[in-house]
């Protein structure tokens, strides 16, 4: 078995177990630290595949944004909130069944799907040049082809802001 | 087990905690958590198919889905905050007559 391999089963447990913490763990910021830790192992598993724009995107935008705004909400609200401390509501059990039937199904149809070889998709891409996840290569197709798009996430980020300061304002005046 | 395989395994099973997470635990904040792990289970799909077929459209969709998230957090913590200003408790209980 290559270190490669040995890597990427290191990465996809380190990643389940983050999951796995993340249900059992009682206070808020605990399971922000594990849904972290599943973050990370989840950038080393598209490094290790070469997808080394992503995983630059997961590290910088999930756990460097998202996270750390999240574990700051949650040193601002958690000081006398003890709500955490019943971890579960009352629909476990069909919950854990339904999550379980979907689990099942899911993995089911994966195992029994054929995977087609690189070999053989080759011929269907002949048109264009194999395309590599390097960033000299995806900021090319990214400027050159996407540039509409990634205008428009900006107008997207915009109204994203607009959106949470009015909901601000409308809290604060229904309150006073 | 091929490669594809087990990351498309780890993208269900990243999923369906996350699923699990958002039914069961009572706190918002936690629940919001475990929809991000919910999506970070898609988003490794996306990117083993992208990878496999070596698609760098599939690339630049994962980074607007990025975009997206972060977006959703945005809009997402203000209204967690206004509710616990509203009843100071995070536990999603408390909310009940939200319902239909």
């Amino acid at each position: 078995m290559s270190l490669e391999t040995l890597l990427l089963y290191f990465f996809a447990a380190a990643a389940l177990a983050g999951g796995v913490l993340m249900l059992i763990a009682r206070h808020p910021m605990r399971v922000a630290l594990a849904l972290i830790s599943s973050m990370l192992s989840l950038a080393g598993i598209y490094a290790l595949l070469g997808v080394h724009v992503i995983a630059v995107f997961q590290v910088l935008i999930y756990v460097g944004a998202v996270m750390v705004f999240m574990v700051y909400v949650i040193m601002l609200l958690d000081v006398r909130d003890p709500s955490f401390l019943e971890r579960y509501g009352r629909a476990m059990v069909p919950s854990v069944a339904i999550a379980a039937v979907l689990a099942v199904a899911l993995s089911a149809a994966v195992s029994r799907g054929k995977m087609i070889t690189a070999a053989e998709l080759a011929p269907r891409h002949a048109d264009r040049a194999a395309a590599t996840f390097e960033v000299q290569p995806f900021s090319v197709e990214f400027i050159e082809r996407y540039w509409l798009h990634f205008e428009l996430t900006s107008v997207l980020l915009l109204a994203a802001v607009v959106a949470a300061i009015a909901v601000i304002k409308a809290g604060r005046r229904h309150d006073g | 087990m091929d490669r594809t395989q087990l990351l498309l395994t780890l993208s269900i099973a990243l999923f369906c905690l996350g699923l699990v997470g958002v039914m069961i635990r009572r706190n918002a904040l936690v629940m919001l958590m475990c929809m991000e792990l919910m999506l970070n289970g898609v988003i490794l799909s996306l990117v083993t198919f992208a990878e496999r077929t070596a698609t760098l459209s599939g690339a630049v969709l994962v980074f607007l889905v990025f975009v997206v998230a972060a977006a959703e957090i945005a809009i997402a913590i203000p209204i967690v905050l206004l509710l616990s200003r509203q009843r100071h408790t995070l536990d999603v209980g408390a909310y009940s007559e939200l319902k239909g």
